[in-house]
Formats: structure tokens, C-alpha cells, sequence
């Protein structure tokens, strides 16, 4: 609960932080300072809530999940901060804004992690979702940023529309906006059109946020439009939020019914495992390629919404984080290189060894190769759909589709240490970079060998 | 007057403020037409609220409308900007992104 008013508070904080500080690195110090902060006070919310759920008004309730949850992700969002504090403040002018937005992001990915009414939910990812619309716009020179915020904004609103759709019309089969109540959970199991297109649309709605087939369509031209920094925000961090407010929906809520969502569940992850892994192939811009590749991963991550399990729960805490840091080493190397196509890559190798190495282990993390932690998430999520008996078709479809995935990952690694070429970058990277980009490719590999780091059951 | 008329006229706005962001091309009228998919949902979660005798759903459309005005300040914004950028609001401008 602290950590949502500090959220909050920080945020407030930095926007008058522009008006005060006249140098851009002070503005980008207290924002640092600002997430260890937020870090520090989601631990106090982690030790406070984990003898049991703390429960405020049958509004918000923390339980070790969501609390171990929001640690991981702010955690997440600190190595952001420090990796690409540098490409935030000069998307434009007014960098003091931009970490404040990024700040009330976060605060709505807390809100949707430990909600227990649906208008938390619904705030949460109002919250979450505003600040982004703005972000994804906010380089003004760029008449792709504008475009990618305008589809953003208009897919977003519609999508809320359907979501508040949904939510309406199962309050009305149930009675009760409080997801955990009594009333709730025994009105839920009564057979009831209302309920079933409302939770149809509640996934649907869901699935918009999280860019997976058939409404994913809207992904690979925001994430190529906006500034790429946002673009690692918008992929990584809010992505694996909206995640955490679909499973503890669909399996604390819904979970009685699952026969009835499962079906529509499982039709999204094979088109969203087929379009996105096909379609990332013919890229030719490896940003583009990561939006493509971010479509698919969301494939896997559908998985754990699939398989009512406490294992899909452990395996989406490890995927997400395990994903999160993968795509940011890669949007790192993006920012870095002045030209972000295949050809832009080759001969990065040879020219800085230390950046083209922690690239190498994100993207081997990303196809999932054993030693790194992409291969236990995806071995998680895999196990816990095979739990769930009668799924073994789609189980082998998701591997036979994560073989397809390492083509274009491995394309690019050819092109950083196979292909001759001059790979120029927009700046060299300093001593303080490079000790970053080990951190990032250290923790995939020290999760790959040690998973069992991130679990709460 | 039963629920069922209220419903089905919800759900009819609903609609066509679906139908309307779906083939409508100009980024004002989609605006508008999200409004309307939003205020059919007000209508809808008056209705409800009617039906359980519950208080609880008036106050979600209090949100709604709060959300609701956000989300129009941040939109038409957006749109101005574009606009100012491509002296044009036919949302069809976007397809120059998928070169």
C-alpha cells in the first residue's frame, strides 16, 4: 500500500523536479534515487503483507504474490532507469515529464496487480495506460511517433470500451464488483449468458493490452513508432503487469468456470504464437523484429492464463522477469546502434565485444537455450499447461513455434559476430554502461541456473 | 419498464459506437463514437444498479465519466498535434507506418 502512495508521490515530485533542477542529470539522478525508493518501499510492503493478505476496504488486497510481484517489477523498472536514463531525458525537451509518467505507470501497474474490486482493475489500467499514450507521442520532431500515438490512443479507448463492457455486464449476472467476495464467486458458477460474453469481452479487452492475436495488430507500428526507450517500457514493464491483473482474474475469479474461457484462451495463443513468430521472420528492422518477437512471447505468456495451476503462477512471475530483462539488453543495443536493421548489427563483434556479448546472452534467453532463464519460464509455463491434461497438441505447437522463434533471433546474432561489417554507434559506450550490461546478462544467467530464486508457493 | 428494454438499448449503442469506430475514418468521429460505446456502458451500469438495488455501480459511472474526460483531454490532443504535423485528421495517414 506504501508503495502505490510513493508511486504517486515521486511522481508528483518529478514533475516539479523540471521547474527546480536546470540540468537534465540532476532530473535523471532523483529519478534513480526515486525508483531505489520505490524498490525500498515495496520491500517494506513485502515483509509487512507476508504473514497474510492485507486487505484495505475490499478495494485492494496485497498477498505475497502480488507484493513478491511488485518488488520484481520495480526492480525491473531500476535497471531501466539506469540503463536508458540517458535516451529518456533526450527524447525532447521536458525530460522531467517523461520519468514522472513513467513513475504513474508504475502506480497503475500496482493497482493491477493487487486489485480486488473491477474498479481497481479498471483504474489501474486507465492509470497504466494514459501516461503511455502521451509517452508514445512525445517525440515531436518524429511524424511516426505522432502516428503510433494516435493508433495508440484510438485502439486503447476502444479497447477500454470493451473492457468496461465486459466488466458491466458481469456485475450484472453477479451482483458484486469485489472479485473475491462470496456473492461473487457463487453467482459466477451459475450458467449465465451475461456472464460468458462479459468474460469473453473482459479477455478480449485483456488481450488488446497485452497484444496478442487477433487484436494485436495495432503492436508492430507503436513499438516502431515511438522512441525506443518508451517502446522498452511499453514492451517489458507494462506488458507483464497487465499480465499479472489477467491471471489473478482469470484464475481467482473466473477459475471455477475455466472450461468455459479456456477454449477462446488457447485459439489466442496459437495465432498468437503463429502470427507473431511467422510474421517476425520478414522483418528487416530488428526494432520491428522485437515487436514481432514481443507478440509471440506473449503467446507463451498466455500459457499460464491457460493452465489453472499454481505452477502457471510461479512460471509467469519467472517468464515475465526473465523476458523483461532479456528485451531490455536488446532495446539497449538498439538505442546504441545508429542504424537498427539487421545490417546496422554486423560487425558489432569485433568492434565492442562487451555490448554484442550481453546482447548475445538477451537473445539466447529469448529463444529460451538451456543456462539462461528463458528456457525455465518457457519450461514453467510449457509444464503447467501439460498439468492441465487434454493440451498436449498446443504444448507441442508452442515448441515446434519456439524453434521457429530462434531464426530470427539467431539472424541477428550472425550478423553481430559472423558478418564483416562497420556497426557504428550513436555514442561509445562508457565503463558504467558496459558494468550495466553485465549486470543484465549476469542476472538471465544466474536465473537460468538457479530459477528457484523467483517463486512464492 | 422491464431490464430488457434497457439492455437492449444499451447494448444497441454499444454497437453502433463499435460499428462507428470500426469504419468511420475520421479521428474526431471515432472519438466520439468510443464516447458513446462509454456512455452506453453508463446507461447499462445504471440499469444494473436499478435491478440489484445496489449503490455500488452509480458510483462506477462516476469514474467513468472522470476516466472518460481524461482520456478525451489526452485524445484530442494527440489529434491536434497530428494535425498540426499533417494538416490532415483521416486517421488513413497512419497506414505511411507500415512502410
Amino acid at each position: 500500500m506504501i508503495a502505490i502512495v510513493v508511486s504517486v508521490l515521486i511522481g508528483i515530485l518529478l514533475m516539479f523536479s523540471g521547474l527546480i533542477f536546470q540540468k537534465s542529470s540532476q532530473v535523471q539522478i532523483l529519478a534513480i534515487f526515486g525508483s531505489i525508493a520505490l524498490l525500498a518501499a515495496n520491500c517494506y510492503d513485502l515483509m509487512l503483507d507476508s504473514r497474510d493478505v492485507v486487505s484495505y476496504f475490499d478495494m485492494i488486497s496485497f498477498d505475497k504474490y502480488s507484493s513478491t510481484f511488485n518488488v520484481l517489477v520495480t526492480g525491473c523498472v531500476v535497471l531501466y532507469l539506469l540503463i536508458f536514463k540517458k535516451n529518456i531525458a533526450d527524447i525532447g525537451k521536458n525530460d522531467a515529464e517523461y520519468f514522472a509518467l513513467i513513475f504513474f505507470i508504475l502506480c497503475g501497474a500496482y493497482l493491477i496487480s493487487s486489485f480486488t474490486n473491477l474498479l481497481i482493475l479498471f483504474l489501474g489500467i486507465e492509470i497504466l495506460s494514459i501516461p503511455q499514450y502521451v509517452l508514445a507521442g512525445s517525440d515531436k520532431q518524429n511524424i511516426k511517433s505522432h502516428e503510433a500515438s494516435l493508433k495508440y490512443f484510438l485502439m486503447g479507448a476502444f479497447s477500454t470500451g470493451i473492457l468496461l463492457m465486459g466488466i458491466t455486464l458481469v456485475y450484472g449476472a453477479t451482483g458484486d464488483f469485489n472479485v473475491t467476495s462470496e456473492q461473487f464467486l457463487n453467482a459466477i458458477q451459475t450458467s449465465n449468458a451475461l456472464s460468458y460474453i462479459g468474460i469473453l469481452l473482459i479477455a478480449i479487452a485483456f488481450a488488446f493490452k497485452v497484444s496478442a492475436a487477433p487484436v494485436h495488430y495495432w503492436t508492430p507500428d507503436v513499438y516502431d513508432g515511438s522512441p525506443t526507450p518508451i517502446t522498452a517500457l511499453m514492451a517489458t514493464i507494462v506488458k507483464i503487469s497487465v499480465f499479472l491483473g489477467f491471471i489473478k482474474l482469470f484464475h481467482l475469479s473466473f477459475g471455477t468456470i475455466g472450461s468455459i474461457w479456456q477454449v477462446t484462451i488457447s485459439v489466442m495463443i496459437v495465432m498468437t504464437l503463429l502470427f507473431g513468430n511467422i510474421t517476425a521472420i520478414f522483418q528487416q528492422s530488428v526494432k520491428r523484429m522485437m515487436a514481432y518477437s514481443s507478440i509471440a512471447q506473449a503467446g507463451f505468456m498466455l500459457f499460464a492464463i491457460f493452465s489453472l495451476n499454481d505452477t502457471s503462477w510461479n512460471g509467469l512471475l519467472l517468464y515475465a522477469v526473465a523476458y523483461t530483462l532479456a528485451s531490455l539488453g536488446v532495446f539497449a543495443a538498439i538505442t546504441k546502434v545508429k542504424d537498427y536493421t539487421y545490417d546496422g548489427f554486423k560487425g558489432l563483434g569485433k568492434r565492442h565485444p562487451v555490448l554484442a556479448a550481453t546482447t548475445v546472452i538477451c537473445l539466447l534467453s529469448l529463444t529460451g537455450i538451456p543456462m539462461t532463464a528463458g528456457f525455465f519460464g518457457k519450461y514453467y509455463l510449457l509444464t503447467a499447461a501439460v498439468e492441465q491434461g487434454q493440451s498436449i497438441g498446443i504444448v507441442f505447437f508452442a515448441v515446434l513455434m519456439a524453434a521457429i522463434s530462434s531464426y530470427y533471433y539467431f539472424r541477428l546474432i550472425s550478423s553481430i559476430y559472423f558478418k564483416e561489417g562497420n556497426a557504428e554507434l550513436n555514442s561509445e559506450p562508457n565503463s558504467f554502461d558496459n558494468t550495466l550490461y553485465i549486470i543484465n546478462a549476469a542476472l538471465i544467467i544466474i536465473l537460468g541456473l538457479l530459477p528457484g530464486l523467483i517463486s512464492v508457493f | 419498464m422491464p431490464t430488457e428494454y434497457y439492455l437492449f438499448l444499451s447494448l444497441a449503442l454499444f454497437c453502433i459506437g463499435v460499428m462507428g469506430v470500426l469504419m468511420r475514418r475520421n479521428a474526431i468521429i471515432i472519438l466520439m463514437c468510443i464516447e458513446l460505446m462509454l456512455n452506453a456502458v453508463n446507461l447499462l451500469m445504471v440499469t444494473f444498479s436499478k435491478m440489484h438495488n445496489s449503490g455500488d455501480s452509480q458510483i462506477f459511472v462516476f469514474f467513468i465519466m472522470v476516466v472518460a474526460a481524461a482520456e478525451v483531454s489526452i485524445g484530442l490532443s494527440i489529434i491536434a498535434m497530428v494535425y498540426r504535423k499533417v494538416r490532415s485528421i483521416d486517421i488513413n495517414i497512419l497506414n505511411r507506418l507500415k512502410n
